[in-house]
């Protein structure tokens, strides 16, 4: 009786031990790369600090809010947060619509459907740093696209270098290649839903639309959900495309300027660090209300047991 | 008759939306191919072809360079994370050991913080470190990732405790019953994790913008970007290297695409 429960003892520490040993890489590489700099960046988002300065972190300026009341009154700043909403705003619900069409067309029996699937999912494997300057060329004045348009007497643009359509064109890029993604996702959703409900709806009378509309939708709740919160934070957080198409420095005249870009660009060209890490905590601010704002719409409670 | 108009309507759709998915691909290859005076031609001289600006590339630029950088860089960081990734996500699912929930939490807590709040003071660390422009700062802090531990956590959630227990019956350690029974049960969502990872590394671009500074350790996307900035006119070899680029991922994504949406269904990504 008692080695019995001694061994269960021994049992039960060996699993204490265990498990800690499967999870020491990634909490010593969270604890190093991840948590301890989120709390030195909220820390130096208080500071005025620099790269260049000869002192430490610790030593460097307090200016308590400073960094932040500075971000609300920056042009450039406010520019760089119309232009990421404007382009959440435009690229999340297109993206999605488009890319619930795409999971219906290759979960319905057409014919090459692997092709189909591989062909609208193959941007979405390609850099985007590839995928810019890819675009840069079909998009250029004399290039593909306005060959194309001349063709319905539309005339040509230079889209990335004009104010009003360097953004729009941006959008573009970013829902042609990340569409892929976000059909693979609703696809699994789609074929999670049983053959059986369909039967029953069908026995009911209900025809395709219906079926679509009373099953397949409703159903489809916890993915779109899914698809939402991750297509949402994403396109906060545009960088790449904004980057390459405009050089860098998010022209012309701030057009591509984003919330990321700008944080680049003032922690890392301007060395003003302390202002950069506001600036992010901004950006993790609004990214958060948005996710829960959008759990509250769709009142969804996700069970982790 | 309607019924029929209708389907060539939705054929025209489905190879119309194949064609703008697929259609700037097959026209950069084309321009690449082509001499730089053909670049704005829409007629293609199939007999001016050439894999002249590829050699080119190869020859007079540090392509190759770039590219054993990136294949190095993200085959590190993509095994790295199938280990540590399925390790965590296995213990977190299956074995009990104090600290458990509140690490959960953690990672759920912290899968909310968007990577460039870090960045600043990450970048400051690695400079003390004296990791900018080398292999470790590329590498070491991306060895793990928190989604990537959330899937493998409900990927074993999901599948049947049976075989480990009868396992642990015949005393094998839980090391032991990870890799020789796990594992091999979890090839599905490894497989998803490997081509998630392998192609988000491969592209990356913020970070190897700021870590590698020299173009000796330059990444391809970063190495890309600075060639675009200097030879921008010079469409033919851009694309050239476009598709050193992109090619690469496009290949691993068409090897494994038969197990990709099984294991996108089977790790529980769509919840």
């Amino acid at each position: 009786m008692s080695s019995k429960r001694g061994t269960l003892t021994r049992i039960k520490t060996r699993e204490k031990i265990d498990g800690w040993l499967f999870v020491l890489p990634f909490v010593i590489s969270t604890l190093v790369f991840f948590a301890g700099p989120l709390v030195v960046a909220f820390i130096l988002s208080f500071k005025e600090y620099s790269f260049l300065d000869q002192n430490t972190i610790w030593q460097a300026k307090w200016v308590g809010f400073d960094n932040y009341l500075n971000a609300l009154k920056d042009p450039v700043f406010k520019k760089a947060l119309l232009n990421t909403t404007l382009y959440s705003l435009g690229v999340v619900p297109i993206q999605l619509i488009i890319a619930l069409i795409l999971a219906l067309i290759v979960d319905s029996d057409i014919k090459g459907k692997t092709f189909f699937r591989v062909a609208y999912y193959i941007p979405t494997v390609t850099s985007t740093v590839a995928v810019s300057v890819m675009f840069m060329f079909i998009f250029k004045t004399d290039g593909l696209l306005n060959k194309f348009l001349k063709l319905f007497g539309i005339p040509p643009y230079n889209w990335f270098g004009d104010v009003r359509l360097a953004l729009p064109s941006i959008m573009g890029m970013a829902i042609w290649s990340s569409v892929g993604l976000y059909m693979i996702i609703f696809l699994a959703g789609l074929q999670d839903i049983p053959h059986s409900l369909y039967e029953a709806a069908w026995i009911d009378g209900a025809n395709k639309w219906q079926q679509f509309w009373y099953v397949t939708l409703p159903l489809l709740r916890p993915t779109f959900f899914f698809n939402l919160v991750v297509s949402l934070i994403g396109t906060f957080q545009v960088f790449d495309q904004a980057y390459v198409v405009s050089g860098g420095n998010g022209g012309p005249l701030n057009a591509t300027m984003t919330v990321v870009l700008y944080l680049y660009r003032t922690g890392f060209r301007d060395f003003k660090m302390g202002y950069a890490c506001a600036i992010a905590f901004i950006l993790f601010a609004i990214i958060f209300a948005l996710t829960l704002v959008q759990k509250k719409l769709f009142g969804e409670e996700t069970q982790y047991q | 008759m309607g019924k029929r108009i209708l389907r060539v309507l939705f054929y025209l759709l489905v190879i119309g939306y194949a064609v703008v998915s697929i259609g700037p691909f097959l026209w950069s290859i084309l321009t690449s191919l082509k001499p730089t005076s053909e670049i704005n031609n829409l007629a293609i001289d199939f007999s001016k072809l050439s894999f002249k600006n590829y050699v080119f590339l190869w020859k007079k630029f540090p392509f190759a360079r770039w590219m054993l950088n990136s294949i190095f860089v993200a085959l590190v960081v993509t095994f790295g994370n199938l280990l540590f990734n399925s390790m965590a996500g296995y213990a977190l699912a299956r074995i009990d050991f104090p600290g458990k929930k509140a690490l959960f939490l953690a990672i759920l807590a912290f899968m909310m913080v968007p990577g460039q709040v870090v960045m600043v003071p990450t970048f400051i660390l690695l400079t003390k470190l004296g990791w900018v422009n080398t292999y470790k700062g590329l590498t070491i802090p991306f060895l793990t990732s928190l989604f990537g531990i959330f899937l493998m956590r409900q990927f074993f959630l999901s599948i049947p405790k049976s075989l480990e227990e009868s396992a642990m019956i015949d005393g094998l350690s839980r090391f032991g019953i990870f890799f020789r029974i796990v594992l091999p049960l979890a090839r599905p969502a490894l497989t998803t994790q490997f081509i998630l990872m392998f192609t988000g590394n491969w592209n990356s671009f913020l970070w190897p913008s700021l870590l590698a500074t020299s173009d000796s350790k330059y990444t391809l996307p970063v190495g890309l970007n600075s060639f675009y900035g200097q030879y921008f006119q010079f469409w033919d070899q851009v694309l050239a290297g476009v598709m050193i680029l992109s090619v690469p991922s496009i290949i691993i994504f068409l090897i494994f695409q038969k197990n990709f949406i099984k294991g996108i269904a089977t790790t529980g990504m769509k919840e």
